[in-house]
């Protein structure tokens, strides 16, 4: 009884920081999942495409204030989510979908290198961002701001992205590509713009989940990505990699769940649930949530 | 008037195509015909850009477009409606027609509206996924989407290909219809009876080479053209 009494005292604060962490998986996984549905490609770098926006927001505000360094760390994020498609992914348009995984892979490698050799490895303090990092109080819980914010800015942007995929020009190429590539070049879309956009806006995501997660998490070190990489990795497979509202679930059902398995006593495990999760979907529903079936380009 | 030099393709090591030249006249209606393998849909993809020839030349009015991007060839009027029909099935018939215009910046009101009034079945379906049309259909949302580029040709890469004959008949009177309202047709068709009917010109194409030339309605009164692919 004192059990379930003290489970419903922590309970809201549970779900309110599971819907916090879970905003943050989805901003990642919409990444993962987006270049999935044009490329069939896992994107293995973008976790750690996530990390460096952590870096260079770091990096930045030593040498300018906050409300610039966040436009520039975005812009970078962008910048470098849309070089690596150019250097490592393209050439390899029309190699073995095994290719580009392994190339995927290898800049996962070379980015956490990068960083560690940069950075010397060291952990460091994430600056902190005015008024989102400020103390509240909430359901009798002192609470950064931005666990309240994430959720909020969270559901804004998958807003706009899919008023972007379902209403613009731009959204209808990159629909009509991730089905057919040929096609959508016969009715004159350049496929190689279309692939870049969709790496802008995936490091974009990224590069807002970074200030968000970072604020929370407070310090930055080469692998910090790796864990919320996968696990959003998980939440794109969960809903069915390729779908957006797929992603986006997943996201906030991870998020919850391991905040709700951390309330209750058992964080050791919280981990494990997720990857647990994942073998579990891979068995019974490949396709995850919300997944096309699978068919092969042409 | 499109004009293809000694166009020489080649896949993998093999060449597909090997050296053919003919013209197609504007406001004309010309097809290729053949057997399978004989390079006909090569030579369509050439011209459309998803394919490089490995030599020989394409001209447009003149202008050499041989190895422009698919996306150039377009804004050049050179349009391709694939083979298999290739509509993107999730996509709605309207958003499938507005993809086919993906180069214009203009109002596509009134081209909407053109293809609604030569495929009325497709207004009728305007709000469905193009994957749940039937394949007639699918047929005539596929040249419904290329003439949205407002092309002054356009390629039909077996329009008739798995439908059944009453649709065939009806996609072909579509094919004269839209070549009365100015638009210069290349086909390519194993229905090699019913596209020498209704085209202007006809070209034999066999392994890669043109062997007969002649006005439609003459090849089919050719004997060997009879014997090969009219199954008489």
């Amino acid at each position: 009884m004192s059990v379930i009494l003290q489970l419903l005292n922590v309970l809201p604060a549970a779900l309110l920081a599971g819907v916090s962490a879970g905003g943050q998986y989805a901003l990642i996984a919409l990444g993962y999942t987006m270049v999935y549905g044009i490329l069939r490609l896992i994107n293995f770098a973008h976790g750690d495409i996530f990390t460096v926006a952590g870096f260079v927001m770091f990096y930045a505000v030593t040498a300018m204030p906050v409300y610039l360094a966040i436009p520039v760390t975005i812009l970078l994020t962008v910048l470098l989510g849309f070089t690596v498609e150019r250097l490592a992914y393209k050439p390899l348009r029309s190699a073995p979908r095994m290719s580009v995984m392994i190339s995927a892979i290898g800049v996962s490698y070379l980015l956490q290198n990068l960083m560690w050799y940069i950075t010397g490895g060291q952990p460091q303090q994430y600056p902190v961002i005015p008024w989102i990092s400020d103390k509240i109080q909430i359901f009798g819980q002192e609470t950064k701001r931005v666990t309240v914010i994430t959720p909020l800015l969270t559901v804004a942007l998958i807003l706009l992205l899919l008023v972007l995929i379902k209403r613009t020009k731009l959204g209808l190429a990159m629909r009509a590509a991730s089905r057919d590539f040929e096609t959508a070049r016969l009715m004159g879309v350049k496929i190689n713009s279309v692939i870049s956009m969709t790496f802008v806006i995936g490091s974009f995501l990224a590069a807002v989940g970074s200030f968000l997660f970072f604020s929370n998490y407070s310090t930055v070190s080469p692998t910090v990505g790796t864990m919320p990489g996968l696990k959003a990795f998980v939440a794109a497979v969960f809903g069915g990699i390729g779908s957006i509202p797929g992603a986006v679930v997943g996201g906030f059902l991870i998020g919850i769940c391991e905040n709700l398995i951390r309330a209750m006593g058992y964080s050791t495990f919280s981990d494990a649930f997720t990857f647990a999760l994942l073998i579990l979907v891979l068995c019974l529903k490949p396709t995850g949530l919300f997944g096309e079936k699978l068919e092969e380009k042409v | 008037m499109l004009k293809i030099n000694d166009l020489k393709v080649s896949y993998g090591g093999i060449e597909a195509v090997k050296g053919i030249s003919f013209e197609v006249p504007n406001g004309q209606i010309v097809t290729l015909i053949g057997a399978n393998g004989a390079g006909k849909s090569t030579t369509l993809r050439t011209i459309a850009g998803l394919v490089r020839p490995a030599g020989g030349h394409i001209q447009l009015d003149g202008e050499d477009i041989t190895g422009l991007s698919p996306d150039k060839i377009v804004s050049k009027g050179i349009t391709l409606v694939p083979e298999g029909r290739r509509v993107f099935p999730d996509l709605t018939v309207l958003e499938n027609l507005r993809i086919g215009a993906y180069l214009r910046k203009d109002s596509l009101d009134s081209d909407i509206k053109w293809v609604y009034e030569l495929f009325p079945r497709l207004q009728e379906r305007s709000w469905q996924a193009a994957g749940t049309l039937s394949g007639g259909e699918q047929q005539m949302l596929a040249v419904g989407r290329a003439l949205m580029s407002r092309p002054k040709i356009i390629m039909m890469d077996e329009p008739s290909l798995g439908l059944a004959p009453l649709v065939v008949k009806g996609i072909f009177e579509i094919i004269r219809e839209i070549n009365r309202q100015g638009v210069t047709v290349l086909l390519i068709e194993q229905n090699a009876y019913m596209a020498l009917h209704t085209a202007h010109t006809g070209y034999v194409l066999e392994t890669g080479k043109i062997t007969l030339t002649g006005p439609g309605k003459e090849l089919l009164r050719n004997e060997d053209v009879k014997r090969a692919y009219l199954g008489s």
